[in-house]
This record gives C-alpha cells, sequence and structure tokens, in this order.
C-alpha cells in the first residue's frame, strides 16, 4: 500500500514530522517498506513527443528516434520499445536522470554505433506499474504539456507500506489515518460527505441471481448521464502520480482514487453497452469473456459474473471486460459498487491465475456498509468533473450485513498481555477505532466496526489494544533456567553423536536439498516409490530423494571439477519412502572418493576403498556404544553398490534390521553421471534402524574384571574354499572356548602359488587367557588341536602345514 | 717380577693401544676365558702355598678386578661411541611433512541448531521433531490458516499431489500442532528442522531451517514471550546487552503477534549485534490463537502462551558472518572448510557456545 503523508493529512489533523510517521506506523502493525523520495529528481521526467523513427543501421531491432521534448532541437534517441512510432506521446527522460526501477543513472551513450541522448520510458522504468510493453503511451491531451515535468512537484515521499492480510480497512488511507489518530498520532478529520441532487431513478435494472454459492451478496448502483468523460484535473492527477498511479481518464482516476482513499473499489460500465439490464450470477461452463488487460478467459461453472442478455461483461471485484468499458466518448456511466465474498473472489481468482488491485481488496474482506459512501463519492465528484446527472441509488441485497458483536472482559487484557491499561483507556481506543461501546457489569459491549472482517473474538480486542497501546509496554519477564525433561530424546541423541563421530573421521558435513534431479535420484532409488512434486522449482529439482547418494555424488563430482581430488563428504538428513506424513527415515550417507594418500614422501599411495568406509562405519557404531564383535555381515547390498564390493551390516546374527551399508559407488552409475576420481566409496548408516537399549551406558556395561594370568598368541593358517567368508571362521573359532580365547586377529589372506585353485590361506592370530590360571603347554596344546579340529569340521578348512 | 705382575703389566699396557669391540673380547678371553691366563691362576691357587696363598689369592682378584673393569670400562667406551656414530648416520630432517591428516567439519547450520538447543536447554525447553511431508491440515488449517485465507499465499508452497492435501511443511509450525496432539499441557518444546517454500533467488533458497518454539501453560502472557526472547538473543550472539524491538504483525495462528527486530550496526564491514540504530528482522512470534488451542484440544480458557518462529540459516549468518544463503546448500569445498565447525567443539553451557 503506497500513501505520502500529504494525503494522509486528508483525514488526519497533525503537526508532527514525517519521522515521526513513519515510527508510529511500524509502532501500530502498518510496516514501512520503504520510503521514496518523489521530489526534484522526478522533475526530470519529461513528456515528449516522437517526431520521427527510423530503424537503427545496425540493429535490427532497434529504432532510432527524433523526439520532441519542448527544446528548439529533436533529441535523438535510441529506443528498443516496439511501440515507439512517430507521434507517439510518452515520457522522456534526459542524460543525468535516475531511472527509478533500477536506481541507475542515465548518460549520453553510444548504442551499437548510435549516440542516444537519454531514454523513453515504460512505465515499469518508471515504478508505475509492475510490467509494462514498451514505452508509456499518454493520451493526446498532453500535446499541450510536451516539454513540461510529468511528475507534479510535490513535497511528499512515497511510503511503501506492508499491510498484513487481516487489514483490508488499512488499504485505504482513511483506515491508516484512523489507526494513526487512535495511537494519539493527530486527530482524524471527520469526513464531509458533499451533497448531490439526486433527482432521476436508476433505470437500468439490476438482478442478483439466489443460486448456491452466489459470490455476491449486495450490488449497489447509479446512473450517470449525459457526462463527458475528460482528462483529470490536475489536482486529481498529482494525487495518483504522488503514489504511483498513471492518470487515464477522469471517470478511471476517479474510481482509483476512491479505491485508494477509502478502500471502495467501484467499477464504472458505459450504460449504453449494457443489454437491458445487469444480472449477477454464476458463470456457466464454457462461457469467455475479454477482460481490460485484453486477454480472453474461459470461465468454469460457478463463477460470479456480471453479466447482461448478451453475455458475461465482467469478473465481479476482480476484473471488468472491454465490452462495457469507459471511453473518453462514453456519455452514460453505471456506476457499480458491491460487495463481493472473499472465498468466491479468491477460488476465481486463484482458477484464472488472475491477480488485480480490486481482488487483492475484495478477498481481504471491503467494508459492506461501504456501498452507499463509495457510489456518493464517486459520483459527485464526476459530476464535478464531467458534469451529467447522477440518478438515485439503487442497491440489490440478497443478505444483510449483521453486525458483530463481542462481550469484552475487560480483565482479559492483562491476563495474556502481562501489563494493564485503564477501562478508560480501553474505552477511548476502542472508541477511535470505531467501535461502539456499551458499558456492562463486568464487561463491554462492543459492536464491531463494519470495516473490520479481522475482529471477531476477545483476543481481537486485546490485539488492537496492545497494538495501539505499544508493543514497548510489554515486560520483560526473564525466564526461570529450571528443567523437569531431558532436553533430548535418546534417538536425537544418538542422531548428534552420530554426526560428530563421522565428521570426527575427516569428512565434511554438508546439507543438500531434500528434493533432487529424478535422473540421479533413479540410480539410487532401487524399488523404491518416486515421489513427485506437482510444482517444482525446476525440472531438475522434481522427485522427493529416496537416497542421499543422489545429491551427494552430484556434489562431489563439482568438488572434483573445482580441482580437489581426495574428499569426504557426509550428510545426516531424510530420504523419503512415499509421499504420506512420516514416510521417511534418517540416514546418515558419507562418500569419499580419490586416494588416502596421495604424492606422500612417507606414505605408499593407495585408492581410498570399501575398508577405510566399513572401518569408518564400524569405528562410528562402536563409539555409539554398539558391540562390533557381535556385528554380523554380509554382501546383499542395494543395486547401486559394486555388487563384489559392498556389504551390509546388522548389529548382531538375528539380523533383525539393516544397520548400514557400506562399499564402492556401482561403477555403471560413475560412468553415467560421468564423475571422475579413482574411486568412489559410500557408505550408509540407517538412524531408526539401530536398536536404543533402553539402559544407560554405564547400566551397560558389565562388572569390570580382568586377568592378569599369562596370555598366550598362537598362529594358525587355514586352507578354505574362497567363498568361506572371514567372518564365518572367526565366529567359529570364537564359540570353541569363549572363556579362554580373549582375542581373534586376521593378520592375512593369501591365494594363489601353493594354495589349489578356488581356495585362499586366512592366517589367524588368536590369544587365549585364562581368568582362573596360567595355562601351561598341555592344556594349550588341548585348546589348539581343538580349534583345528572345530573349524575343520565346520568349515571344510585344513590347516596349513 | 711375580708372573701376576708381569701379566697385569703387559695386559694394562696391551689396553692402552687403540683396540676394537673384536680384540677387546679376544683379551678377556685371552685373560678370563677356560685356561685364559688369569683362570689359569686361579686354578694354581690351590697347589700354593699355605702361607703365601693368602696374599696370592688377594693380589690376583685385586689383578682381576682392575682388568675387568679395565676392559668393560673400554668396551662400554667403544658401544657407546658406536651408538653415537649409528644416531649420527640416523639423522632425519625433521621439518619434512608429517602423515598426511584430514579434518572433518559440521556445518554452520548445524553448530547453529546445537547452539539453540543448548541455550533453550537451559531454561526448560526439550526438542521435538516432526516430518517433512506435512498433510495441509496440520501446515494450515489446524494453524487457523484455512483454505480461503490470503496468508496462504505468502507461502509458496511445494505439493505433491495434485489434490493439495500433501505438501513440504512451509514452516515448523506444525510441530506445535503434532506435540499438542500427542501430550498434555504443559508445553515447552522447540522444534529445529527443514522447511520448504517455492521461492528461489539470492535471499531465498527452497529449502531452509527453522527453529519453533512452544510454552502453553497457565499464566503465561507477553512478557514470559519478551523475557524469552531477549535471552535466547543475547544468549545467542554471546553479547552482555542487546536492543530488541517488538513490532506487532499478523500471523494467523498467533495473537496477538509480533515481529522481533534486534539492533545493529555495521563496524568496518562487520555487523555487530546489540548496538547502533539499525533494525533487523529476526523473527516472528506471538501469543497462541485460542483456534490453534482448540483445534488440538487444549482448553484455551485454562492455558495459553506463546509461540515463536526463527529463521535459523539467517541467524547462523548474522553471527558467523556468512553473506549468501545460497552457499549454505552448495556443498562447496572451500566453503564447508571455511565455515565448518570442528567435531570436538559441541556447543555446551560451560564451555560456552562457540570459541
Amino acid at each position: 500500500m503506497k500513501i505520502t503523508f500529504d494525503w494522509l493529512k486528508d483525514h488526519l489533523k497533525t503537526n508532527l514530522k514525517e519521522k515521526n510517521l513513519l515510527e508510529q506506523l511500524t509502532n501500530i502493525g502498518l510496516e514501512v517498506e520503504s520510503v521514496e523520495s518523489l521530489s526534484s529528481d522526478n522533475q526530470l521526467f519529461k513528456v515528449a513527443k516522437i517526431i520521427k523513427t527510423e530503424k537503427h543501421p545496425n540493429a535490427d531491432r532497434l529504432k532510432v528516434c527524433d523526439v520532441n521534448v519542448g527544446e528548439k532541437e529533436l533529441k535523438k534517441v535510441v529506443c528498443g520499445a516496439t511501440n515507439a512510432s512517430e507521434g507517439l506521446i510518452t515520457i522522456y527522460a534526459p542524460p543525468g536522470a535516475i531511472i527509478p526501477k533500477t536506481n541507475t543513472k542515465l548518460e549520453i551513450a553510444k548504442i551499437r554505433g548510435v549516440t542516444s541522448y537519454g531514454m523513453l520510458c515504460s512505465e515499469s522504468e518508471l515504478n508505475l506499474s509492475d510490467e509494462s510493453d514498451g514505452i508509456t503511451e499518454l493520451s493526446k491531451k498532453y500535446e499541450k504539456n510536451i516539454g513540461k515535468s510529468y511528475f507534479s512537484k510535490s513535497k511528499s515521499n512515497l511510503i511503501d507500506l506492508s499491510i498484513t492480510p487481516n487489514r483490508p480497512d488499512c488499504l485505504g488511507v482513511k483506515g491508516i489515518a484512523r489507526d494513526l489518530a487512535a495511537s494519539g498520532f493527530g486527530s482524524l478529520i471527520a469526513s464531509k460527505e458533499k451533497k448531490i441532487k439526486l433527482k432521476t431513478k436508476q433505470t437500468l435494472k439490476v438482478k442478483i441471481n439466489k443460486e448456491k454459492g452466489q459470490g455476491c451478496s449486495a450490488f449497489g448502483s447509479c446512473l450517470i448521464k449525459n457526462v463527458k468523460n475528460t482528462e483529470s484535473p490536475q489536482w486529481l492527477k498529482d494525487k495518483l502520480i504522488s503514489v504511483g498511479q498513471k492518470p487515464i481518464s477522469a471517470i478511471v482516476d476517479i474510481t482509483n482514487y476512491v479505491m485508494l482513499d477509502i478502500n471502495r473499489p467501484l467499477h464504472a460500465y458505459d450504460a449504453d453497452k449494457i443489454e437491458k439490464g445487469i444480472i449477477v450470477r454464476n458463470s456457466k461452463s464454457g462461457e469467455e469473456f475479454t477482460a481490460l488487460d485484453n486477454k480472453i478467459y474461459k470461465l468454469e461453472k460457478g463463477m460470479c459474473v456480471i453479466s447482461d442478455n448478451k453475455g458475461v461483461l465482467g469478473l465481479g471485484g476482480i476484473i471488468g471486460g472491454t465490452r462495457s468499458g469507459t471511453e473518453f466518448d462514453t456519455k452514460n456511466i453505471l456506476l457499480e459498487s458491491a460487495y463481493f465474498d472473499p472465498r468466491s473472489i479468491r477460488n476465481t481468482a486463484k482458477k484464472l491465475n488472475l491477480d488485480t488491485d480490486a481482488k487483492f481488496r475484495f478477498e481481504r474482506g471491503i467494508d459492506p456498509l461501504s456501498i452507499e459512501t463509495g457510489l456518493k463519492k464517486a459520483a459527485s465528484l464526476i459530476q464535478e468533473i464531467c458534469g451529467g446527472e447522477v440518478s438515485k441509488i439503487d442497491i440489490q441485497k440478497i443478505e444483510s450485513y449483521k453486525t458483530k458483536i463481542i462481550n469484552f472482559d475487560v480483565n482479559s487484557f492483562e491476563n495474556i498481555v502481562g501489563f494493564k491499561i485503564s477501562e478508560k483507556e480501553i474505552q477511548r481506543i476502542l472508541t477511535d477505532l470505531g467501535f461502539i461501546i456499551k458499558k456492562k457489569k463486568n464487561s463491554l459491549k462492543l459492536i464491531v466496526p463494519s470495516w473490520r472482517p479481522d475482529i471477531s473474538k476477545q483476543i481481537d480486542i486485546i490485539e488492537e489494544l496492545v497494538r495501539i497501546s505499544g508493543y514497548d509496554k510489554i515486560k520483560t519477564i526473564d525466564p526461570i533456567k529450571d528443567r523437569s525433561k531431558s532436553t533430548l530424546t535418546q534417538t536425537q541423541r544418538l542422531f548428534h553423536f552420530l554426526q560428530r563421530a563421522i565428521a570426527s573421521k575427516g569428512y565434511l558435513e554438508t546439507i543438500t536439498w531434500s528434493f533432487t534431479d529424478q535422473s540421479y535420484n533413479n540410480h539410487f532409488r532401487e524399488a523404491g516409490k518416486e515421489i513427485k512434486i506437482v510444482n517444482p522449482i525446476s525440472s531438475e529439482l522434481g522427485v522427493l530423494r529416496n537416497s542421499i547418494f543422489s545429491n551427494l555424488i552430484m556434489y562431489m563430482s563439482k568438488n572434483l571439477d573445482r580441482g580437489f581430488k581426495d574428499l569426504s563428504i557426509f550428510e545426516i538428513g531424510p530420504v523419503f519412502t512415499g509421499s504420506k506424513p512420516g514416510e521417511q527415515k534418517t540416514v546418515v550417507c558419507g562418500l569419499s572418493a580419490g586416494k588416502k594418500s596421495r604424492l606422500s614422501w612417507i606414505d605408499k599411495e593407495r585408492n581410498i576403498d570399501l575398508f577405510d568406509a566399513k572401518r569408518d562405519v564400524v569405528q562410528t557404531l562402536s563409539e555409539a556404544g554398539y558391540h562390533s564383535d557381535q556385528f554380523f555381515i554380509d554382501s546383499k547390498t542395494p543395486n547401486y553398490y559394486h555388487p563384489g564390493k559392498s556389504g551390509r551390516i546388522f548389529l548382531d546374527h538375528k539380523k533383525d534390521k539393516v544397520a548400514a551399508y557400506f562399499g564402492e559407488i556401482h561403477p555403471n552409475i560413475l560412468k553415467k553421471i560421468d564423475i571422475k576420481t579413482e574411486n568412489l566409496i559410500g557408505f550408509e548408516i540407517f538412524l531408526e534402524n539401530l536398536k536404543l537399549s533402553g539402559k544407560t551406558l554405564k547400566d551397560q556395561k558389565l562388572k569390570f574384571s580382568v586377568s592378569d594370568f599369562q596370555k598366550s598368541e598362537r598362529d594358525f593358517a587355514f586352507v578354505v574354499d574362497k567363498n568361506v567368508e572371514a567372518q564365518e571362521l572367526i565366529s567359529v573359532i570364537s564359540n570353541v572356548s569363549p572363556n579362554l580365547i580373549s582375542n581373534i586377529k586376521v593378520f592375512d589372506v593369501y591365494e594363489g602359488e601353493n594354495i589349489p585353485d578356488n581356495q585362499k590361506s586366512i592366517a589367524i592370530s588368536i590369544t587365549i587367557q585364562s581368568s582362573e590360571k596360567t595355562l601351561n603347554d598341555k592344556d594349550l596344546e588341548k585348546i589348539n588341536n581343538s580349534i583345528i579340529e572345530t573349524v575343520e569340521n565346520k568349515t571344510g578348512a585344513k590347516i596349513r602345514s | 717380577m711375580s708372573d701376576l705382575k708381569k701379566i697385569k703389566d703387559e695386559f694394562i699396557s696391551k689396553l692402552k693401544g687403540k683396540l676394537d669391540l673384536a680384540e677387546l673380547n679376544q683379551i678377556k678371553s685371552d685373560l678370563f676365558g677356560k685356561n685364559g691366563l688369569v683362570s689359569s691362576q686361579f686354578k694354581k691357587i690351590g697347589t700354593i702355598d699355605a702361607s703365601e696363598r693368602k696374599k696370592f689369592a688377594s693380589d690376583l682378584n685385586i689383578i682381576k678386578d682392575e682388568l675387568q673393569d679395565l676392559i668393560n670400562l673400554k668396551i662400554n667406551e667403544i658401544e657407546k661411541a658406536n651408538i653415537n656414530e649409528k644416531l649420527e648416520k640416523e639423522k632425519i630432517d625433521v621439518t619434512l611433512p608429517e602423515r598426511s591428516f584430514v579434518r572433518g567439519k559440521i556445518h554452520p547450520v548445524s553448530q547453529t541448531i546445537d547452539e539453540i538447543s543448548s541455550i533453550f536447554s537451559e531454561i526448560g525447553f526439550s526438542v521435538e521433531e516432526g516430518p517433512d511431508v506435512e498433510n495441509e491440515y496440520n501446515n494450515f488449517t489446524a494453524l487457523n490458516t484455512p483454505d480461503n485465507h490470503p496468508a496462504r499465499d505468502m507461502h509458496d508452497t511445494f505439493y505433491l499431489d495434485e489434490k493439495k492435501e500433501r505438501l513440504l511443511r512451509t514452516h515448523t509450525s506444525p510441530v506445535q500442532i503434532r506435540t499438542m496432539l500427542k501430550d498434555k499441557p504443559p508445553f515447552k518444546i522447540i522444534a529445529p528442522g527443514r522447511t520448504y517454500r517455492s521461492d528461489s533467488d539470492q535471499t531465498h533458497s527452497p529449502m531452509f531451517h527453522q527453529v519453533e518454539g512452544l510454552h502453553i501453560d497457565k499464566n503465561i502472557n507477553m512478557g514470559h514471550l519478551k523475557g524469552c526472547l531477549n535471552y535466547f538473543i543475547k544468549e545467542f550472539f554471546e553479547v552482555k546487552k542487546i536492543k530488541m524491538r517488538f513490532r506487532p504483525s499478523h500471523f494467523p495462528f498467533t495473537e496477538p503477534s509480533a515481529e522481533v527486530d534486534i539492533g545493529y550496526e555495521i563496524k568496518d564491514g562487520k555487523i555487530i549485534i546489540g548496538e547502533g540504530d539499525q533494525w533487523l528482522e529476526i523473527l516472528g512470534c506471538g501469543m497462541v490463537h485460542p483456534n490453534v488451542l482448540k483445534n488440538v484440544k487444549v482448553d484455551p480458557t485454562k492455558f495459553q502462551g506463546f509461540a515463536f518462529g526463527i529463521g535459523i540459516d539467517r541467524l547462523a549468518m548474522l553471527k558467523y558472518g556468512i553473506n549468501d544463503l545460497r552457499a549454505f546448500f552448495d556443498c562447496d569445498y572451500r566453503w564447508l572448510n571455511h565455515f565448518g565447525f570442528d567435531p570436538l567443539d559441541v556447543p555446551t553451557n560451560y564451555r560456552g557456545l562457540s570459541r
């Protein structure tokens, strides 16, 4: 909402300064977004006329225009607008002018070899509208203004307010003045209604169809005959321009002025173009009309339209149609002032993807009792400027406005807000805001002003009172440092533990978006459901990620392109299994590329490999309190891992839920993504699959006991079939004599010479120690034999002699 | 001259020469070996006259000790020299680089979340979470934002179905709803997490982070809200004093609602929080709307309280001098390394939030 202090003063009597105004606006919740100076700079923009256009010698799309800017000589201006044509009256900016939209200073410039002295401006470049095609087109009436400044001399700055959606009343200057006055900033000037004679009858019949979902509950109108539509007088033009609006013609300008002044949208029809009468009805499916934005809209069933016998004239409260629009030669006007249901407006505008000023206002709620005020205000101005006879006002209604009444408990204010204001002050504020108050025994009976659709409850009154009293009056009550519940749950603690445990192993934590590129996602989706976003910001971000790998690989690739070769990154976050709330899992996903050591004077160079990832995962899990000697590992992994060089980890032999995967990323994926690195190793840890013991770590620990009896280390080499896994040997050995075998370590794996094909030799060092005595040779011999015998029997291994 | 004296003189003179380890060992064996000169003398003791035996034995032992000590001394000298010589050769250039190491880092957003949790933990808030995919009811309707409410336009929502029933949550406020539906009052929670809006430019990212706060009990009023946020901002920015301004605003799910600005100034290109006369908006808050409480079956005549929502990324940017929001999610190694935190730096109350 754009206003000026000058305009505010139409409604507000005050001696205060603009600086105070800006502060006060913000203090009462009408946030000042920006303040733009409309002073001297703007005087540089002049009304000008294109005398001649020629094609630019070096550019097809550019024209060289000779422009009359009111000086003796014509100015040569290079212009790219398609509508730049001979005879067009437009707005010229000379070198030195600052273009409001871009905030850049114009200079004399050579454009493709032709010197351009200044620029012809579009409405958007002048911040007169958000979008515009081509340069500004001014009416013939401006011919006499050529060379004069387009903008009037205004001392008032343009103040842009961010009005929250609950405050439609402040979409009019008067509403803002009322709020300011209530807060003690000046006093509200009572509006004087100009008396006009309403002699004739409104002869155009208006009917609101009573049908289901009718979006219009009241339609007020008056007929103004024999007007002479003209250019607006300077005061009106200045007023509109001062808030960034472009004057068009008196009738349009007047309706805009009333809308901006008291937030009462109006619509003017050329009455002669209406066939017989107005019918407000629901649209039929497929009905079409051309709107004032020159677009044809095809309507769905049930939209609120203003129509006549011939068809749709306009979409009520949203946009009018070209067929009945007013022109300079319009003689007879039908002026509309109606109430449209916000919900209906919103639905229709959403379906047609239409956004207009009227829509913005009606969907927030227009004062239903402003129909007549608005009509009178506009009609009297039209009569004053354009002449004509004004008919009596006709208001058709299918529903009457019901006054809202709130019984307000005065004590409730302190209860919510924490400080107290007197009942007298409460009454003063509410009266200033337009409430009608009846004092009752323990409460106030309040009649809510019709322009406040946001107020229906006691809490709304409390908000008004604290807003106007000032938020700075709210006390600061220091919080009590007391905690009755633990801050984090066990799972949350585990989340943070894993996060830092992985980072401590040399991984950089990343945070990537929860959505990703479909093609990347497909590499890692397996049989998972694809979850599409209906309205993604781009097709490359069209699906929710089924795995974190898609993003990590994409960003890993970017970092490799930056010239970093050896890199470990990870993310802890959600992956999605379905589109219902809760169909998501928390995964710790890590990815490493390149070599473990590169160009080292001391260490042997080698590629990073899956055992690096396996160490990071196993170490992290054991740091988190899980016992790595109980882990069960096999090689069944999702298809995005290398089938032979990847594994999965279960916390124990029950193989309940997969705790983690680790391994090389499938070479096919690397090829498709075209990622260049020596090796790419990843892992995934599934947070929700990690069982929480329910006991603290302290309680999980067994009694502390150690043996000081002598321990013996014995080495064994077993020859086994290639497909026998080390884990199996270890498992068999540890079960031979759990009390005596304290440690098992694989220290060599060998295939080749001296070992039959399809077999391998696994060398294992076993530590044997009793907690009861020092074992003698005989005891050790017995265990040795027992180990060999058991391993040979259970795994088909042969001890290597 | 007795044999003993002869042996002694001969070997002492021998031992004065320059000898290597082998020669010394030879001498040692010549003297003390099985048939060595000294050993042989010991064997003779029995044959010597009883009158002279005692003296002989005594002299012999003295000579033995003398020679032995001398030999050992010599051997030690040589061994020491050998070690020194070896060490001299083993000298290495210690300025050569150590074995390479890599440092992992924690993302600034994660660090900031931990800082926030640590601060609110002190005043009794616990951490709640909710799903990223939400239904339309929890994200909007239950939060007093019905379908026809213009406030919905302010959230550019990502939808997962044509009917617009499922969406990516546009704020962390639905966690309020989930928490209140699940438990009974009082509630005192914060809910940090990912949030999504289909908005993407220099200052907007389609994904960002928020932390929601909710405190519902009997008699919790706006003064408590102000006190809570005042405490939080002071602790978070680790400053003794802050300037804070509550400004009336509107959110459908709170009433009265406020936006909170903090005072700052720019000194030498750096932002200083708590000083100056510039205002920076950092959060939205208010008293939970009675309609919201009704929607979650909490009696608004008995319970009341406040809620707030803070942009985490923005807080991190302010505290750690990060300019570009988009860089948070770009995973540039250099950025992560520069702005990331050591995993051992866990924000805690007693060690301080940051170094």
